[in-house]
């Protein structure tokens, strides 16, 4: 999946893993990098809000309320 | 070759009746030098049975999460921390999916809601949804809403959904390990209600939730006794926050010889491909299932999680000679 940039321009830097939520301040998590190959982000990778994501045959669509919309 | 395939040769092959529950183990214990004469009796079987063509599907999720059920492999449940928030499709998005599925080839699109049983609200977005797809793409809708009432049977085949998918998940003797906010019997009534009806009945599980080898040889049984037209099979993929989440994914050699069993057990039942066969089987393993028994795919996304791209799986369709059945040939 090739993932379009955010409708919002400008995010903050990643501070989370948009898998699993946790930080990534002590740098990416591969198992989670790994899954994301199969899986939509779930949580937003700059405030770590969960995101609304719908996922269609084609691809999959996440929303914060705050960052915007990320498509894949 | 061993006793359990010259057995299934005449008895399936032969005389188009599955194995029972005694036989079907048999084929999940075989060693492994023994499955790839398994796969290629599965796969004459189906080529006997129910021919080349291979059904395309894909499925949509219209109510995504806070499903107040506890089905312990399920993202979807609003009873644990999984990251999966609601989230409802609206109509122009259904159409939309509907029309980038059929441009697949796919005749099948299935439309699935996270509920344990529609309410007002989601038969209402059903009708209108149903209507405008009906309207607008040549496709079959088949939908997957839960558990229904007698009247919401025959709702959905007023709407002209033509299929209903109602998995069983696993065995009967396994099913109170993975879920407790409703039985296995409560949905053998619904399977009931619309194999009565007329609606053709799509019922399937997952494998890898902790049943033993037996309690999988049960579950092939028990839809045998069920008959389905369609058994889609799916391999547990581990979602974060769930109780199964820990658990391993099912090795690729036991997903085989699952596949020809299942097969060996329903020759006549379309067999799909449903979530999880990228992780246990990779490329190469979704290829030795479909030349072992498998006979039908959904293509592209599942529900929450992704899948190839269609076009991979069409492309290996067509290198292995498999046709993708026609609309026409469904009507
Ligand atoms: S009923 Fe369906 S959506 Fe709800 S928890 Fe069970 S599998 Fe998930
Ligand atoms: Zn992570
Ligand atoms: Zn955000």
């Amino acid at each position: 999946m090739t993932e379009s940039s955010p409708a919002t321009a400008a995010l903050p830097a990643a501070l989370w893993c948009d898998r699993c939520g946790e930080s990534v301040a002590a740098g990416p998590h591969p198992a989670c990098e790994a899954a994301r190959a199969w899986e939509p982000p779930r949580w937003c990778a700059s405030c770590r809000r969960r995101m609304k994501v719908q996922v269609v045959p084609t691809g999959w669509s996440a929303v914060c309320v705050e960052h915007g919309e990320r498509r894949g | 070759m061993p006793e359990i395939l010259d057995q299934a040769r005449e008895r399936v092959l032969g005389n188009g009746v599955g194995l029972d529950e005694a036989g079907v183990l048999a084929v999940l214990n075989l060693p492994d030098e023994h499955l790839p004469a398994a796969l290629q009796l599965a796969h004459e079987v189906r080529m006997r049975w129910c021919g080349p063509e291979v059904e395309v599907e894909g499925i949509i999720s219209l109510k995504t999460g806070g499903c107040p059920e506890d089905c312990h492999f399920c993202s979807q449940s609003g009873l644990f921390t999984s990251p999966v928030r609601s989230v409802w499709l609206d109509i122009p998005a259904l159409v939309e999916a509907a029309k980038q599925t059929a441009a697949t080839g796919a005749t099948e699109f299935c439309i699935v809601a996270a509920v344990r049983g529609p309410d007002a609200r989601l038969m209402k977005q059903m009708r209108e949804g149903v209507a405008a797809i009906r309207a607008a793409v040549d496709i079959q809708v088949a939908a997957s809403l839960g558990m229904l009432t007698k009247e919401q049977v025959d709702e959905l085949v007023e709407m002209g959904v033509h299929r209903y998918n109602h998995n069983l998940e696993t065995c009967r003797s396994y099913f109170p390990n993975v879920v407790t906010t409703h039985s296995w019997e409560e949905r053998w009534e619904t399977l009931r209600m619309v194999r009565e009806s007329g609606m053709e009945v799509c019922c399937g599980g997952i494998l890898g939730l902790g049943e033993t080898v037996e309690q999988r040889a049960e579950f092939a049984a028990q839809l045998a006794e069920l008959d389905p037209h369609e058994v889609p099979l799916n391999f547990l993929n581990p979602r974060p926050g769930t109780p199964l989440g820990d658990r391993p994914v099912v090795e690729g050699k036991d997903a085989l010889r699952a596949i020809a069993a299942f097969r060996l057990a329903m020759p006549r039942t379309i067999l799909r491909y449903a979530g999880g066969r990228e992780l246990t089987l990779g490329d190469l393993g979704t290829r030795d299932g479909l030349l072992g028994g498998i006979n039908a795919v959904i293509v592209g996304n599942y529900l929450t999680t992704l899948g190839r791209p269609a076009t991979a799986d069409l492309k290996l369709l067509e290198d292995l000679k498999m046709p993708v059945k026609a609309l026409s040939a469904t009507l």
